[in-house]
């Protein structure tokens, strides 16, 4: 059986190079990934962290960059008890161009079976990139509380 | 039909700009259809048991179900069943659920597409392939008043294990 994990696609109106570096600019992540700065040189072997409203929610460490088309980290939760326990996980970002369009796939992968990390992933991506999609398009942000993701301990 | 046999096979959750009114039309409308749906009108008689048609732009029948659960601006659930010979008796009904929840000054749309049986990954790939290129779409009709342009290529994979199965597609 294959081991569980969270696929995301979403089609943007914008440039390869828009996206990564909304992907990967704090100016920019701020805005639609729920006030976290990433903090990284985006070389690979070199350390990532999420920051929200100055603290480390998650750390990771860059395991592919080819700017614009692929970006892939490894993710582990650092707040949440029982999250932080459950080990790294593996995010990868693929940017595909269709015209004026960038098809993103994210592929979250890595959770154990019964994984309580998976479930707040799985509430907390299509937001984050919603929001992000709504930026790049709009120029606007996507107003989303925290609340209504209905993740426990994310308030 | 019992909706309480179907189980979820694909979900697909997005947030867009808009409010529960107008993601509701948009679903339910072919004027919005049209922008978003690869050129295809939707047209739904919204109460319980009212049919469900999607058209080509040339106006022949692609899709056609039955409206069953209708809670505006809330909630819709229809039978989504492609206009192929036999795929019905083969694979059992589609049946496509459709929830709108305010979230704060945005919408989440939530997607789920469910069956009576679980069906292999190659057949869920077609959807899996359109689902985010129509919401995507819909998404961007609603918040900027422009379609997206995708040119999509048909789901070889899902049409490939259809016919193994003896469904004639097109």
């Amino acid at each position: 059986m294959r081991k569980p994990e969270f696929v995301y696609v979403t089609y943007i109106e914008t440039t390869p190079e828009k996206l990564w570096n909304a992907l990967t600019n704090s100016e920019f992540t701020r805005r639609y990934w729920f006030n976290t700065e990433v903090k990284s040189d985006w070389k690979v072997g070199s350390p990532l962290a999420l920051v929200m409203d100055g603290k480390v929610t998650d750390t990771g460490e860059i395991l592919e960059a080819e700017p614009p088309r692929r970006l892939s980290y490894s993710f582990k939760h650092e707040v949440d008890d029982a999250m932080r326990n459950e080990g790294p996980t593996k995010v990868v970002f693929t940017l595909e161009s269709y015209d004026n369009l960038v098809r993103l796939t994210v592929t979250h992968e890595g959770f154990a079976e019964g994984s309580r990390l998976l479930g707040g992933i799985s509430k907390g991506w299509p937001a984050i990139l919603s929001g992000l999609k709504s930026l790049l398009e709009t120029g606007k942000m996507l107003s989303i509380p925290p609340v209504a993701l209905g993740i426990e301990g994310f308030e | 039909m019992n909706i309480a046999n179907f189980k979820p096979a694909i979900v697909y959750a997005i947030y867009i700009a808009s409010t529960p009114e107008k993601v509701w039309e948009a679903l339910t409308a072919a004027e919005f259809s049209r922008k978003y749906f690869f050129g295809n009108a939707v047209e739904v008689d919204l109460k319980v048991g009212g049919a469900y048609i999607v058209r080509t732009p040339d106006g022949a029948l692609h899709i056609s179900g039955e409206v069953m659960e209708c809670d505006p601006p809330r909630k819709l659930t229809i039978t989504f069943n492609v206009n192929w010979p036999e795929l019905i008796e083969k694979l059992g009904p589609t049946l496509v659920t459709y929830e709108i929840e305010p979230a704060g000054d945005a919408v989440k749309l939530t997607l789920i597409q469910s069956h009576d049986r679980p069906l292999s990954d190659d057949i869920l790939s077609g959807g899996r392939q359109g689902w985010p290129a129509i919401l995507s779409n819909l998404k961007s009709v609603l918040e900027t008043g422009n379609p997206l342009v995708i040119k999509m290529a048909p789901p070889e994979r899902m049409l490939a294990a259809l016919k193994e199965m003896g469904i004639k597609t097109p």
